[in-house]
């Protein structure tokens, strides 16, 4: 019995380190936060763009574009988008390979490269599709869709880092669907999934890992 | 007792066990990192790995991060094939 006891041992021993280092745990909270703060800064900019202009954001989406030139806003917003990516890779970049410096890791080892192409498949395919949606003027569902495959890839990459991204992941894909239900809403469903819920898992998380060490 | 010869003697060690354990899913991993991965605080770390390194069932890298020199280690084949061995043995032990 004894024996037995030993062996479980041995193999709960076993499962436990290969799951502690089979997944991506360098990922820092704060990179979260800063992303969050940089989607609200983005949201805030084309909020007040719209307010200043003739037209606001839900009828210019539903107009498909309508009769104000379409195309220089919708690379206005695009641009905006794209900045807030750029800039929340660069700081997450900055702030994980910080974290995996105190904790003495490499920062691309296995269980980053398996986050990585979890995330980025879906990632790039909702890219793809938002730039087919935007030539077809589509333009009310790029926001929504961006969520939604934003969402999805952060439900894989779940497995590969930490557990509670998988929640994200989930909220992030139940606000692309409202986004696609109510086209108009997607600026401030963005501004939540992109801004607030960023912020509130990045500071959820920091407080419960990195606080202490 | 069937199956009790298929347990891997190399393995017996908790901590021989955890690094293979940690080798498995990683491919180089420093020192510091199985030390730490283990909560491990003193330098017994060493000696089990010199064992699994004389049974050739891990490879060791050296290389310089700056002026700091860096040991990695990795699982070689026939490492990984006497673990999943001994993990095989262990599961069949405790099914009887």
């Amino acid at each position: 019995m004894n024996e037995n006891k030993k062996h479980l041992d041995d193999l709960t021993h076993i499962r436990s380190l290969m799951e502690r280092s089979s997944r991506f745990l360098s990922l820092s909270g704060l990179s979260g936060v800063f992303a969050g703060i940089y989607a609200l800064i983005g949201a805030a900019i084309v909020y007040f763009d719209f307010k200043a202009g003739s037209i606001s954001y839900a009828k210019y989406v539903r107009s498909m574009g309508g009769d104000e030139e379409p195309t220089a806003k919708i690379y206005f917003l695009a641009g905006i988008a794209l900045l807030v990516l750029v800039a929340s890779l660069i700081t997450g970049f900055i702030f994980t390979s910080r974290k995996a410096k105190k904790q003495n890791l490499k920062i691309w080892d296995n269980s980053a490269k398996l986050m990585m192409s979890n995330l980025a498949v879906p990632l790039i395919t909702g890219g793809i599709l938002g730039i087919i949606f935007i030539q077809n003027g589509l333009f009310g569902f790029v926001a929504p869709i961006t969520l939604l495959f934003y969402g999805l890839g952060l439900f894989s990459a779940s497995k590969y880092s930490f557990v509670e991204l998988r929640y994200l992941g989930l909220c992030e894909i139940l606000l692309g669907l409202i986004g696609c239900l109510y086209i108009g809403y997607g600026l401030l469903l963005w501004t939540i999934g992109f801004g607030l819920l960023h912020i509130f898992y990045g500071a959820w998380m920091y407080y419960k890992y990195e606080k202490k060490v | 007792m069937k199956g009790f010869n298929q347990l891997n003697k190399a393995f017996e060690s908790r901590v021989r066990l955890g690094v293979m354990s940690i080798l498995m899913v990683k491919d180089w991993v420093n020192y510091n990192e199985l030390k730490e991965t283990l909560g491990l605080t003193d330098g017994n770390l060493a000696s089990h790995i010199a064992s699994l390194e004389k049974l050739e069932y891990v490879e060791v890298q050296k290389q310089f991060v700056g002026k700091k020199p860096m040991t990695s280690y990795s699982a070689t084949k026939i490492g990984k094939h006497e673990f999943t061995k001994h993990i095989d043995a262990l599961e069949a032990l405790l099914k009887r």
